[in-house]
């Protein structure tokens, strides 16, 4: 009863918000604003209308997501490893700090996207490209977050860890890491996001196939529906990783966060 | 064993908080050091452990200069609350340290409840730090440097958070410990009474900037107790010499 009431509580807005769209969309009957029911439909048709043996889901979603997602993870682990690795080198060294400030400084900076057609050239269309510039535009926030954890670690923490005589190694994995961890979590998470963006980017350029390709189909198929269907999709994909995200951040750190409380 | 050559120390930003200290420290001694608010008193304690290097002067320890973090050496820091570890439990905070003696894991887990238990903490072993009060997290701050087993023990004002009775129990567990081990301890204190029973000898240090005013050897029969060594005559007198040493500073 309790938790039935909690959800209500948390969703109602947004159930409140579908049925205003689905009236005025069956009110306008506009091409372009197909109600959300049909767009519903529509994702169900096209993705999840499969075997049940695959989880209803449909060749075409095989096709559509399968890589991209796999792109999509390869890419964001490689930023993750990249990110964490660099971020924790410059953050222990104030030497390393001052020569990268430059670097990093104009990195971030530039667009993600804009690398693609310099990337299309170097890689070609397909995986490669699609990796690269997932994983350029997805190394920065976790690389300054990780640098802002591993500065940001309690000072009588390293002299505690120095004063009983731990080692580089332990004092590294015992006590900078876990310390910076929240802050490095945030910049994982915002880095997902990051990724799922830059995913459709390159697919929408021409990495070849995925859910951009679908895209890029619908709309010069003039399907508005399979459009919106796509745009929804990538919604619920981007909220499906994120809800992921957070169960793993709160088994592996919780005790963190927690500590707040 | 450990010496101090005319130590003085001024901050970057011009604050002068130690100035002239000689002083020393025989091989077992338990040496207490009193002194009002601010007289640098923790700026002693930082560079003795190696953590910061004074500006003028010099520790030795056994009769090497320290220059940097020592080994052997243990400190409970006066910001209790936030020298333990936020991510370990309190007991893996204690078994972290053990692995400088060389323990395998399962026998630093071992020593850690062990010392868990002689501080009266056995039942918090598995909570985290931030789940424990000020006085149980300054007690788990104490296990971990007497599990550390060091020659050399700095104590920060250790017993500043827990009751009375807690107190007078940690009290005689560091003096029994001390026996033990043969450690080496300079404890900071505010409570005259306790400079007093626990020390072999009473430190009084002047205003700021700090520097030694009395030096008062403790002569009590060991071991002590709780009530028969503070009524002790000789107590009450050392207890009033000290009192009127920390007023005139
Ligand atoms: N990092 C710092 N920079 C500048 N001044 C400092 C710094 N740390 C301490 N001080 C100053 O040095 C003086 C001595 O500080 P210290 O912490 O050693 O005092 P204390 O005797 O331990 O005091 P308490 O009994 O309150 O703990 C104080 O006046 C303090 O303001
Ligand atoms: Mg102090």
């Amino acid at each position: 009863m309790k938790a039935a009431r909690r959800i209500a509580g948390r969703v109602w807005l947004a159930v409140l918000l579908l049925a205003v769209w689905e009236l005025a969309a069956r009110t306008a009957d506009d091409l372009y604003f197909p109600p959300p029911t049909e767009i519903a439909s529509a994702v169900r048709e096209l993705w999840w209308s499969g075997p049940a043996s695959r989880l209803f889901l449909s060749d075409k979603a095989l096709d559509d997501f399968g890589p991209s997602l796999t792109h999509l993870l390869v890419g964001w682990a490689l930023a993750a490893a990249l990110g964490i690795a660099v971020g924790v080198a410059i953050g222990l060294s104030r030497v390393l700090a001052e020569l990268f400030d430059p670097v990093l400084q104009v990195g971030r900076a530039i667009p993600p996207p804009t690398l693609i057609p310099f990337f299309m050239v170097v890689f070609g269309l397909g995986t490669d490209m699609q990796v690269a510039t997932i994983v350029f535009g997805a190394v920065w926030p976790v690389l300054l977050n990780t640098v802002d954890g591993v500065r940001g670690v309690d000072p009588l923490h390293l002299d505690a860890a120095r004063v009983f005589g731990l080692s580089r190694t332990t004092r590294l994995f015992r006590v900078v890491l876990p310390a910076a961890a929240p802050k490095a979590a945030a910049g994982l998470r915002v880095a997902l996001g990051f990724a799922l963006i830059l995913m459709v980017i390159a697919e929408l350029m021409g990495a070849g196939g995925g859910i951009g390709a679908h895209l890029n189909d619908a709309e010069r198929g003039f399907r508005p529906v399979e459009l919106w269907a796509g745009i929804a999709l990538l919604g619920i994909i981007g909220y499906v990783l994120n809800g992921i995200f957070l169960l793993a951040e709160r088994r592996f750190i919780g005790h963190h966060r927690e500590r707040q409380a | 064993m450990l010496e101090i050559k005319a130590l003085g120390h001024t901050y970057a930003d011009g604050h002068r908080a130690l100035t002239g200290i000689d002083l020393g420290l025989e091989r077992g001694e338990l040496v207490c050091l009193v002194g009002p608010s601010g007289c640098g008193k923790s700026t002693l304690l930082r560079c003795i452990a190696g953590l910061q290097r004074p500006t003028e002067g010099t520790v030795l320890l056994e009769g090497q200069a320290v220059e940097r973090v020592p080994d052997g050496l243990a400190v409970v820091f006066q910001d209790y609350t936030r020298s333990l570890f936020p991510w370990l439990s309190v007991r893996d905070n204690v078994a972290l340290v053990l692995r400088r003696r060389g323990l395998a894991r399962a026998a630093r887990r071992a020593a850690a409840e062990e010392a868990l238990e002689a501080v009266g903490l056995a039942a918090a072993a598995r909570k985290y730090p931030w789940q424990l009060s000020g006085g149980m997290q300054q007690r788990a701050a104490i296990a971990r440097a007497l599990a550390y087993r060091p020659q050399l023990l700095l104590m920060d004002e250790p017993f500043g958070s827990v009751d009375a009775q807690t107190r007078e129990d940690l009290e005689d567990l560091l003096l029994s410990v001390r026996g033990d081990h043969g450690m080496t301890i300079l404890l900071v204190t505010h409570d005259i009474d306790e400079s007093v029973y626990v020390g072999d000898r009473v430190v009084v240090l002047t205003g700021a900037p700090g520097s030694v005013h009395t030096d008062l050897p403790v002569r009590l029969p060991s071991p002590r107790d709780q009530i028969g060594t503070r009524e002790d005559p000789a107590f009450v007198a050392l207890r009033a010499e000290v009192g009127r040493a920390v007023r005139r500073t």
